[in-house]
């Protein structure tokens, strides 16, 4: 990149970037604010506003004391199911949707386009639409309100993106490679892990994150699926805001919502430019 | 016992006939090189010797053993790719050792073979590097390592050195001549390098739209090539073609170019008397065109002496090529750097008429 220049142009790019991020940013301030501030502050006041007086205990509240739904533990447990079904599911999906993306890309086999291209389906079709056979299966196979059932909806799920992103990924993969190794005499799970594996962190990476945030915040499944006791933490949220008191406590509220949000938060944070390098990217050599 | 036979060997894509019913024998310790514009079947016929495509039909037999249902890892051979196909994320050592760890190899064995082939290639020094902290020679070695390691029944090059520059190109050429003279080893070469099949070849293969159009020693392929194809793919500059007329002169058969006063003689071996009367095709190499003082030969008129226009002259420093004018055609001739004919001018050229070949225009196949 060039010096700086201040053209008529770029000031105006700058604008509509910042008004973007604003769109973004103020609701967040205004929870991370509100998170800070007594019920009472808020309810006498008004939304917005600078804290007057710190409620910092608003976070253990929120996290250990608070009462949703006739429980009154936080919503730590909450985040525990979260997590209970977000890590199994994302590393599963990620690691299925690698082998089988190396196998649509680097295997050549009868029909392997039909099914790359149905796997894929999945990504289109709504999430509404999927609602009803999903709780067939769980009714028939005995996983309704068990974390176990939310586990394989978003393994199987997911793959129709893993299976996308290694895909296009391992494309790039000169197919010299796998012939060579094929006369070295290494099959297809040896080339997978010895020769494919080994290159692909940076799409690892780009999967690990998209599966994570995608399911930690996924809301629909999680309550369709589980109650009570269950229940992941964006679907207790709700449970949560439902509460009833003297006045809405909307500083514990706010402080939840800024606790169920870290997790996704932080893996963005710590693999971003991973993120976006793997987006782009995609070139082996 | 061959160490590969090819039996009626046919690839379809589909309508397409990519081979069509290729028969080939190769000795043991013989250089095979296939050799061919791109899309002639070359490729795909080093494939399916490899197993990694299987043949429409045919049969495929190495060291007296047939392979057509045999996993490429279990036909006893070793391949060098275009791309070298070193694998990124492993050593230098790791990617010759690759084989042998999927075949459990044990590691003092393993350490021995590296060594010695470390030794061989002198890429002793780069062996705990990755490939990408290799230069491209570099990599052309360990790839050739690789393959080298495993001491297999036959070698398989596929257009090993495409991607260098041409001043690597001809070290490494020279090299894997050396290797091979060397290790007595038996190797099928692909390229569409005709210098390249040239130089390294026992045996060259020509091939064209799925059929071998010559299979043959290099000397054979170059001074009396099989047909039309052959004489003009092989050698740079091509070989001259021009339209010819066969007649019998006092018990002769001469091949007559030009009418009239103009008319140029060439006598021709009298394995072409049947075409007398006809049209043929001569071909002569611009080599075989030379400067008057050019010694050719010792043989008794077996070099002609001719008058012709010169049109064009390309310096190459070595040598200096000439188009002349020779009937209604033109012919490229090399002369001495040291002659400077000038442009337009007519002068006298050295023909050597025992490398004449004569070919059916119509099938384009040698006569003689």
């Amino acid at each position: 990149m060039g010096e700086k220049s201040f053209a008529p142009g770029r000031i105006l790019v700058y604008l509509v970037v910042w008004l973007i991020a604003a769109a973004y940013l103020v609701p967040f301030a205004v929870v991370v604010l509100n998170s800070l501030r007594t019920a009472e502050e808020i309810a006498q006041t008004s939304m917005i506003g600078w804290p007057k007086q710190w409620a910092w205990n608003n976070y253990p509240t929120a996290w250990a004391d608070f009462c949703v739904a006739q429980t009154c533990a936080g919503i730590r447990p909450y985040m525990l199911n979260s997590a209970l079904v977000t890590i199994p599911a994302t590393v599963v999906s990620t690691l299925l949707g690698s082998i089988a993306g190396y196998a649509v890309s680097l295997w050549r086999f009868r029909g392997d386009r039909w099914i790359y291209g149905i796997v894929t389906l999945g990504i289109f079709l709504p999430q509404q639409m999927r609602l009803l056979p999903w709780t067939i299966v769980l009714r028939d196979i005995g996983l309704i309100n068990t974390l176990t059932g939310l586990v394989l909806i978003h393994t199987i799920q997911g793959l129709s993106f893993t299976v996308l992103f290694c895909r296009n990924y391992y494309i790039a993969i000169p197919q010299e490679l796998i012939r060579a190794a094929r006369i070295d005499g290494a099959g297809f799970y040896r080339i997978f892990w010895r020769i494919v594996l080994p290159l692909s962190p940076p799409i690892l990476i780009v999967t690990v994150i998209w599966q994570f945030t995608h399911i930690w915040n996924e809301f629909l499944y999680g309550v369709t699926f589980t109650t009570g006791q269950q229940q992941p933490v964006t679907a207790a949220l709700i449970a949560l805001s439902a509460a009833v008191a003297d006045i809405p406590q909307h500083g514990v509220q706010s402080a939840a919502v800024i606790i169920a949000a870290l997790p996704t938060l932080l893996v963005y944070l710590l693999g971003g430019k991973y993120f976006v390098r793997g987006l782009t990217a995609g070139a082996v050599k | 016992m061959s160490a590969l036979s090819l039996a009626n060997v046919h690839k379809r894509f589909g309508a397409i006939e990519v081979l069509k019913g290729i028969n080939l024998e190769m000795g043991s310790g013989e250089f095979t090189v296939l050799v061919g514009p791109s899309g002639c079947g070359k490729s795909s016929l080093l494939n399916i010797i490899a197993g990694l495509e299987r043949q429409s039909s045919g049969s495929v037999e190495i060291g007296g053993r047939i392979v057509d249902d045999i996993a490429p890892k279990d036909r006893n051979i070793a391949m060098v790719f275009q791309s070298y196909a070193l694998y990124p994320s492993m050593t230098v050592r790791q990617n010759i050792t690759f084989g042998m760890e999927c075949r459990n190899v044990p590691r003092a064995q393993r350490d021995e073979a590296v060594a010695r082939v470390a030794k061989l290639l002198q890429i002793d020094a780069l062996l705990d590097r990755k490939p990408g902290q290799l230069s491209g020679g570099q990599r052309q070695r360990v790839a050739m390592g690789r393959a080298l390691v495993r001491d297999p029944l036959l070698f398989l090059f596929d257009e090993p050195l495409s991607n260098l520059d041409a001043q690597l190109r001809a070290e490494m050429r020279m090299e894997i001549k050396q290797l091979h003279q060397r290790l007595g080893s038996t190797i099928v070469y692909v390229t569409h390098d005709q210098i390249e099949a040239m130089t390294l070849a026992t045996r060259i293969a020509v091939m064209r739209q799925g059929v071998v159009q010559q299979f043959a020693d290099p000397e054979t392929v170059y001074n009396r090539p099989a047909n039309l194809f052959v004489a003009r793919f092989m050698g740079a500059p091509p070989m001259n073609t021009l339209s010819a007329r066969l007649e019998a002169t006092s018990g002769k058969t001469v091949a007559v170019i030009g009418r009239g006063e103009a008319a140029m003689r060439f006598p021709v071996p009298a394995a072409a008397e049947s075409f007398i009367g006809r049209e043929v095709v001569l071909g002569i190499r611009p080599e075989s065109i030379a400067e008057p003082t050019r010694h050719f030969s010792d043989a008794p008129g077996s070099v002609l002496t001719v008058t012709a226009a010169v049109e064009m002259i390309e310096p190459t420093g070595a040598e200096t090529i000439v188009v002349l004018r020779v009937g209604d055609e033109r012919a490229l001739g090399r002369v001495s750097p040291d002659l400077q004919p000038r442009l337009g001018e007519t002068a006298r050229f050295a023909i050597d008429t025992r490398k004449i070949n004569l070919f059916d225009p119509t099938s384009g196949d040698r006569i003689a």
